[in-house]
């Protein structure tokens, strides 16, 4: 299912806050209908990769390919334009409007200057449907009457309710229950088989062992490991990779070396 | 669609039971209907339903104790007190909808008063005497409009502020102590004359007629069966043709010189305004973006909406609607005085609007509570005064001073202040 060559790369990615190194050559790619996970443990610099790929931090130096052809990111909205969707963890849902007007904010349809309720309904809910999101009683319930599960499912369609082909998703499934991490594991497994490439951020390990293609594991600012796995892989594998960059054979030669990074 | 992972039938939770947009396009039964709206109810949204009741009881108790609270000459009088009121009241929900408050409102709707008395004095054509009041009123609101969007300052201390300089503006315009008459005809008549019965009895049929297609129109679209629509419309036709049938019977006083029947101008007017700005809120884009920057303005902003922009002409309209309020005020006494928009005004506009069922918290409103609101807060005072001095358990009481009329307006507005805040707490 991976493809060969990745619709999203970053190359060379050095970012520093100060005298501080924050991430150091980093190499990260994204393939289409693939998930792809990005672990590490807090302050590995996952986020500050995020924030340099979506255009909200300049990197200092490195280089970003899209479908192959080196692009320029100067702002959210370049990337935007790219079809590249973040989905936050907080969300940023209107409660108070229901799931349609959500959906279409900022990017209403209109019919002779006026919004277009049944089309921009239908296309709401034609988008759930090839989501398989099959567990909204109407388009038209408020939002705040959605369970978390249903709501991180909103904004996930959301994101690609614009033909976008890379979504990435920062810890979908944190404030989740059993039931309703399950639905949006399976929705994020769905949106790769529609040969979007995913980038799934999270701590969860099990999580990514159940929906991902690739593992980035990033150590101390630095990328540890960027290695295909199946849903057989230890989740040992994984959380040593997180703590000490390296596992086995995998990962870093050292990691006294990068100790500089504190 | 296939997946690679192995998939247990997923236990849904008890409130996903129904799936797959079952309740969407499907038309539903009566009964299924009615439960929605009961369900909505338990959920915390009340909506109206509390001003809808606070205007039965109100009815009910004053017309047992007062024998001329329920005749045709109060029933018009009622409606002309309370039309300036739902007006200010609607400017004031605009920036309600963002979670915002406008102290200062009733005061813009004394300097737009002003404003307009003044030019007539002078001799303006009145067109241009009311472009004048209200482009005072909307500068007025983009005044504090951008002292909000742009420099971040709390609404509440803003108007606050500027309910002291706008008042201080009314008096130098009016000078202390002071009044400026009214001689325009068109003007004075907004609230003290009457349309013909006969005009009078075509917009009633209009109305059922517009309510009946807007209904309709909308079950259309969400399912609400027929039969529900022809109960609200009847309902709905029932009371305009009782309201025309009692304002176009004369209620001069026994020994005047003329009749007076019909319609007062108002009426038609305030409904013909609460009509734009309920299509402007439900229909347009920019009315969207209002209640989204209303709701999550984070939210909002991610989304691309110019959440300053809106910020700013949620004031400016607000102040334009209370400009217009501003007229009706002045009209209906037929001068502007330095307490035109003072007093109690702003204090009853923002509490109709809380009353009706707009949240103080933002994002939760229409239009149309402003009118229910403000029907509850003038029932008060007019049915106060009418029922007047009663001795309850031999202690003399004047229900018609305006110490107890302040009261009674005062806990009205807290009851719904704590029903807003407790439905609130309920759906979060």
């Amino acid at each position: 299912m991976v493809a060969d060559s990745p619709i999203l790369e970053a190359k060379g990615v050095n970012k520093s806050f100060g005298p501080v190194h924050v991430l150091h050559d980093v190499d990260f790619r994204v393939y289409p209908g693939t998930v792809t996970s990005l672990i590490g443990d807090n302050g590995a610099g996952k986020t500050t990769l995020i924030k340099c790929i979506t255009g909200i931090y300049p990197p200092d130096t490195g280089e970003f390919f899209f479908d192959g052809n080196r692009v320029h990111i100067s702002g959210p909205k370049d990337v935007a334009a790219f079809g590249i969707e973040v989905v936050y963890q907080d969300l940023a849902l209107c409660e108070n409007l229901d799931i349609v007007q959500n959906l279409f904010l900022g990017r209403e349809r209109l019919k002779y200057g006026l919004l277009d309720e049944p089309s921009m309904e239908q296309a709401a809910r034609d988008t759930l449907a090839s989501l398989s999101v099959r567990t909204v009683k109407s388009v038209r319930q408020k939002v705040s009457s959605l369970s978390g599960g249903q709501r991180q499912t909103v904004a996930i369609a959301k994101a690609v309710l614009w033909n976008s082909r890379v979504v990435l998703l920062d810890e979908p499934t944190a404030a989740l229950g059993v039931a309703q991490t399950k639905q949006v594991l399976d929705l994020v497994r769905r949106l790769a088989d529609q040969g979007l490439g995913v980038v799934l951020i999270s701590h969860n390990m099990n999580d990514v062992i159940q929906v991902s293609d690739r593992v980035c594991a990033m150590y101390l600012g630095r990328v540890a490991a960027d290695v295909p796995i199946t849903r057989e892989a230890r989740r040992e594998f994984l959380v040593e990779l997180i703590t000490s960059g390296h596992s086995g054979d995998v990962g870093l030669a050292t990691s006294s070396d990068s100790t500089e990074a504190i | 669609m296939t997946t690679t992972l192995p998939t247990p039938a997923a236990s849904d939770g008890p409130n996903e039971a129904l799936s797959d947009f079952a309740l969407d396009g499907a038309s539903k039964s009566f009964g299924s209907a009615f439960g929605d709206m009961k369900s909505r109810l338990r959920n915390g949204e009340l909506g109206s339903l509390p001003a809808v009741l606070a205007i039965i009881v109100l009815v009910t108790i004053f017309g047992l104790s007062s024998d001329t609270f329920l005749t045709a000459l109060n029933f018009a009088n009622f409606l002309e007190q309370a039309a300036a009121v739902i007006v200010i009241a609607m400017a004031v929900t605009f920036v309600l909808l963002l979670g915002e408050i406008d102290l200062a409102a009733g005061y813009t709707a004394g300097v737009a008063a002003a404003v307009l008395a003044l030019r007539l004095q002078a001799d303006w054509p009145l067109p241009l005497a009311i472009l004048m009041s209200a482009l005072v009123a909307m500068a007025l609101g983009l005044w504090t409009g951008a002292l909000v969007a742009k420099l971040g300052i709390p609404s509440f201390v803003v108007t606050l502020a500027n309910f002291l300089v706008f008042q201080g503006i009314l008096l130098i315009l009016v000078k202390s102590g002071g009044s400026i008459r009214i001689e325009n005809d068109i003007v004075k008549g907004i609230v003290g004359s009457s349309i013909s019965p006969g005009l009078s009895w075509v917009i009633g049929i209009l109305g059922i007629v517009g309510f009946g297609a807007l209904q309709f129109r909308q079950a259309e679209r969400t399912g609400v069966p027929l039969s529900m629509v022809a109960v609200k419309t009847g309902a709905a036709a029932v009371l305009i043709l009782v309201v025309v049938s009692v304002l176009n019977r004369n209620r001069a006083f026994a020994n005047a010189v003329a009749e007076q029947r019909g319609m007062p101008y108002v009426i038609p007017l305030v409904l013909v305004i609460v009509l734009i700005l309920s299509f402007v809120l439900n229909r347009t884009r920019y009315g969207r973006h209002l209640m989204a920057v209303g709701g999550n303005q984070e939210a909002a902003r991610r989304a691309g909406i110019n959440v300053v922009r809106i910020r700013l002409s949620a004031f400016m309209f607000c102040g334009l609607l209370a400009g217009i309020g501003g007229s009706f005020l002045a009209s209906r006494v037929n001068s502007v005085d330095p307490n035109t928009g003072g007093n109690d005004t702003l204090l009853l506009a923002v509490g109709a609007a809380v009353i009706g069922g707009t949240s103080l918290f933002g994002g939760q409103g229409r239009m149309v509570n402003a009118i229910l609101g403000g029907l509850v807060l003038a029932l008060i005072p007019n049915g106060l005064t009418l029922v007047g001095k009663r001795e309850p358990f031999g202690w003399e009481l004047d229900l018609g001073s305006s110490g107890v009329k302040f009261i009674c307006a005062g806990l009205a507005l807290m009851l719904a202040a704590s029903v807003d805040a407790l439905s609130r707490k309920r759906t979060s």
